[in-house]
């Protein structure tokens, strides 16, 4: 990390001008991707484990009717709870493999060229 | 919730059955092997501890699958094991809400959290935090809350221990107990000191890997019983119990208005105060990636969703096997169900193996939290605040293993303090006040460029401050039969979970501090860490040497 988070004073890392990078196409890809997939996912995923919190606290006679033997919606809406848990966290990462991480390095082994000495921190991981 | 309370009430009716379950010996035994295999571990794993990225972060020479291990073994407390195991067993339907909080909590930490972090920070949530705004002042307000956070989560351990040693050991007196939570903070005292980052990481994957197997055996073990087959279970508890609620939610929170309120309240708590726990943010820096990062949470999400499922599965075996009036009647109430059913099912010896598992959790659970609370004192505070930068990372480790013998002594203290009041609420408040005074500032930072110092401090102190000032006013601690503080009233707040009011308030108050404050921060800073947060630029050839 060139300006360590502890100094202020950004040393070797006034050398990049991130405004610049921020700026690019590429960069302004790479956020748009990252963020139309995590916010609304976010946003679904909190709406569908508040409308489950809220059937579970308010709907209980609901939540009781019988599906399978004993088995009723409220124990099936909780075991997809954890379907789609698992579900949408194996999206992300496929997503995230495909479409986010070739944009990410290729960024990153740019800036990482063009200034060589700034990213290489010098207080973290050298023995 | 560990009813330590209800345990030392009950001691004197049940100190011959407390003999007849299993033997304290073996327990103790079992633990013994824990220990000796981990200080092994520990030992070796200390030998490369040179610098404070080794020692705060392990080096970052975890993988991704090995972080995710020991997420999961920080993650699980013996609260979680034990408690939701009990509330399943006597609360049915209710003790399962608990756990799915828990488990969706990690999507936050996935999508919004994790690889933004582990791509700007360094060693501290204070790191991420203070990036790009004034350094002071956001840097000693998120090391005030990470130090809160850890305070009431390590006291909430400590004290429960004091509970499972009258549980598990058949120590009832309070010397006896006394002594037995020395040890362990003792002992945690040595893992942390010694083992740094690394070590403490590789107790949590032992304890992981044991507390999940043995869970998975427990579980087939149930499900053996009744065919494999679900409902067959749901049968058996509903018959054993007499009470087909079990299988549906409301029996503990669905009382009256306020307790559906509370349940509300916790449930926000849960889902947002996860992804900003100060000891599991730390943890995404003990991987040299933010790929690694993402793996991590990945595999945390698999492990802890297993796991929640098989306490599914074991909390409904006990009711069903066990019965909530043999459960309720066991030292350790609700705490009992996990133990008894193992005892029901592979005699002492599997009732020993999930006793000194339970113990290896409060120990992991306890050294993760410490290193973390330590970690922010040296780091954002000595270092960074009292010195202004001005210390070298070798006088830095050197305060910050200070701190950990500092910390480990007022758990020990706190531990001994708390036996026999009535600490379980601190657990849900640790999460409400990392969702309240954590998160906002996180996800500002993180994605609203103009959000600026002055919305920072409000939002944390703010968060902070009403989180556990409506804790204070409300029954837990005044006003009930069940508060900490007896005799007195001056519960004017109904919840016992402040995050619903909390919450909101911080994410309200990180706005109005932005859009009131004249200063603008430095472009450029905000520019970098955008860049950084995406790119990993700069973060990922952090070790290799």
């Amino acid at each position: 990390m060139g300006s360590h988070p502890v100094e202020p004073d950004p040393g070797p890392g006034a050398a990049v001008d991130f405004t610049e990078v921020q700026q690019t196409e590429q960069f302004k890809e790479l956020r748009k991707r990252h963020r139309s997939f995590v916010f609304p996912m976010a946003v679904f995923f909190l709406l569908w484990y508040f409308a489950y919190v809220l059937l579970a606290d308010y709907a209980h006679d609901f939540m009781a009717t019988p599906v399978l033997g004993n088995i009723n919606i409220g124990i099936l809406l909780g075991l997809l709870q954890f379907v789609s848990t698992f579900g949408i966290t194996m999206w992300y990462v496929s997503y995230a493999n495909r479409r986010l991480d070739p944009i990410a390095s290729s960024i990153r082994h740019e800036l990482e060229e063009a200034a060589p000495d700034v990213f290489i921190d010098p207080a973290g991981g050298k023995k | 919730m560990i009813p330590v309370h209800s345990a030392a009430l009950r001691v004197p009716l049940q100190t011959a059955e407390t003999t007849n379950v299993g033997s304290p010996l073996l327990n103790m035994a079992i633990f013994g092997v824990f220990v000796a295999i981990t200080l092994v571990v520990v030992l070796r794993a200390s030998r490369n501890n040179k610098t404070a990225a080794d020692y705060y972060a392990a080096g970052r020479s975890f993988t991704g699958g090995q972080n995710g291990t020991a997420i999961a073994g920080d993650y699980l407390s013996a609260a979680s094991f034990l408690g939701i195991v009990g509330a399943i067993a006597i609360n049915g339907y209710d003790g399962f809400l608990y756990s799915i909080g828990f488990l969706v909590a990690w999507l936050v930490a996935l999508l919004l959290v994790a690889e933004l972090l582990r791509n700007t920070g360094k060693f501290t949530m204070a790191d991420v935090l203070s990036f790009r705004l004034k350094q002071r002042p956001v840097r000693i307000a998120a090391a005030i809350t990470t130090l809160a956070v850890c305070f009431f989560y390590l006291l909430a351990q400590m004290a429960g221990a004091g509970g499972l040693v009258s549980l598990l050991l058949g120590i009832n007196d309070r010397l006896g107990q006394s002594i037995v939570i020395t040890v362990v903070g003792v002992l945690m005292i040595m893992y942390v000191l010694i083992g740094g980052m690394k070590g403490t990481t590789w107790v949590q994957i032992i304890k992981a890997c044991l507390l999940i197997a043995g869970a998975f055996i427990m579980t087939v073990w149930v499900l053996a019983l009744h065919g494999f087959n679900l409902s067959t279970l749901l049968g058996a508890a509903i018959e054993t119990s007499g009470n087909a609620a079990i299988t549906s939610p409301g029996l503990q929170y669905g009382l009256t208005s306020v307790t559906r309120l509370d349940f509300l309240s916790l449930a926000l708590a849960l889902v947002l105060g996860t992804a900003a726990l100060p000891h599991v943010l730390m943890r995404f820096y003990t991987v040299p990636t933010a790929k690694e990062a993402r793996r991590s949470v990945v595999w945390a999400i698999w492990l802890i969703g297993a796991f929640y499922l098989f306490t599914l599965v074991l909390g409904y075996g006990a009711s069903a096997l066990i019965g909530s009036e043999r459960i309720l009647a066991a030292p350790g109430g609700v705490n009992s169900a996990a133990p008894l059913l193992a005892f029901e099912l592979g005699g002492s010896i599997l009732l020993g193996l999930i006793s000194a598992v339970a113990f290896a959790t409060i120990l992991a659970v306890v050294a993760g939290l410490t290193i973390t609370a330590a970690a922010s004192f040296a780091h954002d505070i000595y270092a960074s605040v009292i010195r202004k930068g001005k210390v070298n990372p070798d006088g830095e480790v050197k305060v910050a293993r200070r701190t950990v013998i500092v910390i480990g002594l007022l758990s020990i203290a706190g531990g001994i303090g708390a036996q026999g009041q009535n600490v379980a609420f601190l657990v849900a408040l640790a999460f409400a006040v990392a969702a309240s005074a954590n998160l906002p500032t996180i996800l500002y930072s993180l994605f609203w460029k103009r959000f600026n110092t002055q919305g920072a401090v409000w939002s944390m102190y703010g968060g902070l401050g009403s989180a556990i000032l409506l804790i204070a006013l409300s029954p837990v601690v005044s006003g009930s039969e069940r508060s900490m503080i007896q005799g007195a009233d001056f519960s004017v707040f109904p919840l016992s979970n402040p995050g619903i009011v909390s919450i909101p308030l911080a994410f309200f108050l990180g706005w109005l501090g932005t859009v009131l404050s004249r200063t603008t921060e430095d472009p450029m800073k905000q520019a970098e860490m955008e860049v950084r947060s995406l790119t990993g630029v700069g973060a990922e050839k952090a070790t290799d040497h």
